[in-house]
C-alpha cells in the first residue's frame, strides 16, 4: 500500500525542484570555467600521452604507448630491445623526496609560528597575517633571485662571514640540494602558516585551560588537545605545501642550477629542448596520480585516527 | 558540633589587571575568606564582581597579585593547575569537541595515569551519576545544552577533587532545565561529600542551593553566612538590595536606642554587631515583614499607590507620608487581608525584630 501524496507536500517538493536547478544555475559560471582551463587541457594531456612524438616538437596523430614506456624503458638503439631504466623514477623519489622533507618543516616551523601568532591580541594578529603574506607582493622568480644573491659564492652570507674572518674560502651552498631545500621552504612556508594559523585562532583557548584543569601537563594538552583541534589546518597545510612542491619548477631550476634534476623541470624539458609532447604529457599524469594516490591514502588516515584524541 | 576543617582559604588576596595605557582594574581586592571541607559555599554577584577571577586563581589559570590561597593549609601558589586537586566546571562547559562523551569523562583519570580499567569503571560510575549512560559515545556537539552541562560536570567530578569549582554552570540553561539541574548539583554534592564552590549571580539560585553565600562586589567580598543569615541580616546596603526586594528608610537613632523613622513612627530595630548606633541611619524592612492595616492602626501611614498582583502574593506600593515609598508584599491566601485598593489610606504594620539598622 502506498502512502497518499499530501498536494502539499507536492507543492514543496517542486518548489524545492526548482530552487535547486536555480542554485545549479548560479555555478555555471565555475562549472563553465572548470571545465574549460582545468578539465579540458588535462584530457588534452591525456591525449598527447598516447601519441607520438613529431621530431620537432608537437604531436603526430598516431596511438601509440612509447611515452609510458620510455618513462620506465630505454630503447637500445642497436637491437632495438626495451631495458629497464630508472632513470625518471629517481627523479621522481627524489621530487617526492624533497616535497616530503619540505612538507615537515615547515610543519615543524609554521606550528609554533602559527600558535604564536594566533596567541597574540586580536589587533596584534593582522600585523602577524599581513607580514606573512609580504613576500606574495612580489614575484616568486624575483624572490628567488633574491635567494640566489645571498647565498652565492659572492653573496651576502659568503660576504659577510670572510669579513668576520669567520671563514676564509666562500661555502658552496648555491646548486646544491641544500639551496634546493632552502628555496622550497621559503616559498611554501605560508601556506603552511596561514592555515595552521586560521584553524588554531579558531580554537576556544579555554579548552587549553580545561585540559590543564584536568591533570595534563604542557606536553600532554599540546598533544591531546591542541593538535587535534588544529587538525584541519594541518591537513590543509600540508597538502598545500607538498602538491605545489612536488611539481615546483623555477626554485631547483633557479638553486638547483640545473644540476639537480626534479620533476617540474623534467617535464617542462619535454616540451622544450625534449621535443617529447607525449613524455612531457605522461610524466605530467603520472604525477598526478602519484599525488592522488597518495592524497587518498594521507586523508583517510588522517580522517579515520586521532580523532580519538 | 564537629570542628570544620578549612578546604579553601583566601589571606588578603588581590589581583590587579594593569593593561598598557589603561587604569589598572582591581577584579579583586584584599578578599579574606574561608571555605569549609564538604560545604556547598556560593560567591554571588553582580557582572564584573571578580567571581570568575577569584575561581581562576584556585584554580591556577592566574595568580595572585598580592596574598595567599591555601588548600587545605598548604599555599599552592608554587602549583601550577595540572598539579591541584581542583576541578572547574567552566561557564561555557568546554568539553573537547573531538572526543566522545566517555572520553571526555575520562580525560582526567587518563591524565593522572590511571590504568585503563579502573579509568573504565569510573566512566561507567559517573555515567550513572549523571544519567547519561546511553550517550556515552556520542560526541559532545551531538548532545543538548543540559546534556553537556552534566558532562562537564562529570568530567570534573571523575578525578575526585577535593574542591569543585562551578562557574555559572546553570546560567545557559533554561527556567525549568535550571531547575532540575540546582536539584541535581545539590544531589551530587551530598552523594559524593566534595566541597563545592559555586558561582552564581542569581540571588535565587544562591538562597536555595548554598550551605554558605559570600556576596560580592567591586571585587570585594561585603559578607559571608548562610541564606538565612544573609537575608534576614544583611550588614550593608549593597546585600540588602542585591538580595530580595527591601525598603530602606531613613531615620535617627534615639538615646533610648529606638529609631525615629524619617516617615513618623518611632520603631525597634536591630543593628549589626559593630555598627555605629547613632545619628542618621539606614533602617531595612523586607516587604514580607510588613502588613497593610486600617490607617487608624498603623505605625506608618501613607496611601496606596500600585498594586501589582503576582499570583501567589500581591505587591502594594504605598506612599508613605514623608513622600518615600514603601512596599508590602502579602500572600494571597484566600483571607480578607488583600482588600485594599488603589489610593486608599492605609496603616503599615512592622513584624517585631524584622527591622535592621545597616553599617552604612
Ligand atoms: N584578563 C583581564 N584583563 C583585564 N581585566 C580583566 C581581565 N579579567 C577580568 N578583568 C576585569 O576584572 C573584573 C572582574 O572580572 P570577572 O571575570 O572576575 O567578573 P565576574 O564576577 O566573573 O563577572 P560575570 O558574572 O560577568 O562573569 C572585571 O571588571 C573585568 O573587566
Ligand atoms: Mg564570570
Amino acid at each position: 500500500m502506498m502512502a497518499e501524496l499530501n498536494p502539499a507536500a507536492q507543492i514543496a517538493e517542486a518548489a524545492q525542484q526548482v530552487a535547486s536547478k536555480r542554485n545549479r544555475l548560479l555555478s555555471t559560471p565555475a562549472l563553465v570555467m572548470i571545465t574549460l582551463f582545468g578539465i579540458g587541457p588535462l584530457i588534452l594531456i591525456l591525449i598527447y600521452s598516447f601519441l607520438k612524438a613529431a621530431p620537432y616538437g608537437g604531436v603526430e596523430w598516431k596511438f601509440s604507448t612509447d611515452a609510458y614506456l620510455n618513462f620506465l624503458f630505454q630503447r637500445d638503439i642497436f637491437d632495438d630491445t626495451l631495458q629497464f631504466s630508472p632513470d625518471y623514477l629517481y627523479i621522481y623519489a627524489r621530487s617526492i623526496g624533497f616535497a616530503l622533507i619540505t612538507t615537515i618543516v615547515c610543519l615543524f616551523i609554521g606550528f609554533p609560528t602559527a600558535y604564536f601568532m594566533a596567541t597574540r591580541e586580536p589587533a596584534q594578529r593582522n600585523w602577524w597575517v599581513l607580514l606573512i603574506t609580504i613576500p606574495f607582493w612580489s614575484n616568486l622568480l624575483v624572490r628567488t633571485l633574491a635567494i640566489m644573491f645571498i647565498i652565492r659564492d659572492e653573496g651576502l652570507i659568503n660576504h659577510i662571514l670572510i669579513w668576520a674572518h669567520v671563514i676564509d674560502k666562500p661555502i658552496t651552498m648555491l646548486y646544491t640540494n641544500g639551496a634546493i631545500l632552502i628555496g622550497l621552504l621559503y616559498s611554501y612556508l605560508p601556506f603552511m602558516i596561514l592555515p595552521l594559523y586560521s584553524s588554531i585562532e579558531k580554537m576556544d583557548f579555554r579548552l587549553v585551560e580545561a585540559g590543564h584543569d584536568l591533570y595534563a601537563n604542557k606536553r600532554q594538552v599540546l598533544w591531546r588537545v591542541i593538535i587535534p583541534l588544529a587538525k584541519p589546518g594541518i591537513i590543509a597545510g600540508c597538502l598545500l605545501v607538498f602538491i605545489p612542491a612536488i611539481g615546483a619548477y623555477v626554485t631547483p631550476l633557479i638553486l638547483g642550477g640545473g644540476t639537480h634534476l626534479l620533476i617540474g623541470d623534467l617535464i617542462a624539458q619535454q616540451f622544450g629542448s625534449g621535443r617529447n609532447w607525449p613524455l612531457g604529457s605522461a610524466q605530467a599524469l603520472i604525477l598526478m596520480a602519484a599525488v592522488l594516490v597518495a592524497l587518498f591514502f594521507y586523508v583517510r588516515n588522517t580522517t579515520g585516527k586521532m580523532t580519538h584524541g | 558540633m564537629k570542628a570544620k576543617k578549612a578546604a579553601i582559604e583566601a589571606r588578603g588576596v588581590s589581583r590587579v589587571f594593569a593593561a598598557k595605557g589603561q587604569q589598572a582594574v582591581a577584579a579583586l581586592d584584599d578578599v579574606s575568606v574561608t571555605i569549609n571541607e564538604n560545604e556547598f559555599f556560593t560567591l554571588l554577584g553582580p557582572s564584573g564582581c571578580g567571581k570568575t577571577t577569584l575561581l581562576r586563581l584556585i584554580a591556577g589559570f592566574d595568580f595572585p597579585t598580592s596574598g595567599q590561597i591555601l588548600l587545605y593549609g598548604e599555599d599552592i601558589a608554587v602549583l601550577p593547575p595540572f598539579k591541584r586537586p581542583v576541578n572547574t566546571v567552566f561557564q561555557n562547559y568546554a568539553l573537547f569537541p573531538h572526543m566522545t562523551v566517555a572520553q571526555n569523562i575520562g580525560f582526567g583519570l587518563e591524565m593522572l595515569g590511571k590504568p585503563r580499567t579502573e579509568i573504565d569503571a569510573r566512566v561507567s560510575e559517573m555515567l550513572a551519576l549523571v544519567r547519561m549512560e546511553e550517550l556515552a559515545s556520542r560526541k559532545t556537539s551531538q548532545i543538548s545544552g543540559g546534556q553537556q552541562q552534566r558532562v562537564a560536570l562529570a568530567r570534573a567530578l571523575a578525578p575526585k577533587p577535593k574542591v569543585l569549582l562551578l562557574d555559572e554552570p546553570l546560567s545557559a540553561l533554561d527556567y525549568k532545565l535550571r531547575k532540575d539541574m540546582q536539584i541535581e548539583l545539590k544531589r551530587l554534592q551530598h552523594e559524593t561529600g566534595i566541597t563545592f564552590i559555586f558561582v552564581t549571580h542569581d540571588q535565587e539560585e544562591a538562597l536555595t542551593m548554598s550551605d554558605r553565600i559570600a556576596v560580592m562586589s567591586k571585587g570585594k567580598i561585603l559578607q559571608v553566612g548562610s541564606p538565612h543569615d544573609i537575608y534576614d541580616r544583611p550588614a550593608v546596603r549593597f546585600v540588602a538590595n542585591f538580595i530580595g526586594e527591601t525598603n530602606f528608610l531613613k531615620g535617627i537613632v534615639r538615646p533610648s536606642g529606638k529609631v525615629k523613622l524619617a516617615a513618623g513612627a518611632e520603631i525597634e530595630a536591630v543593628a549589626p554587631e559593630g555598627a555605629k548606633l547613632s545619628g542618621e541611619v539606614t533602617v531595612v524592612i523586607r516587604p514580607e515583614h510588613a502588613l497593610l492595616v486600617k490607617p487608624t492602626q498603623g505605625k506608618l501611614k501613607g496611601v496606596v499607590d500600585n498594586i501589582v498582583y503576582f499570583g501567589t502574593d500581591t505587591h502594594f506600593h504605598v506612599l508613605l507620608d514623608d513622600g518615600s515609598e514603601f512596599m508590602v508584599r502579602q500572600q494571597n491566601s484566600g483571607g480578607a487581608a488583600a482588600d485594599f485598593a488603589k489610593g486608599d489610606k492605609v496603616g503599615v504594620q512592622i513584624a517585631a525584630g524584622t527591622a535592621r539598622i545597616l553599617k552604612d
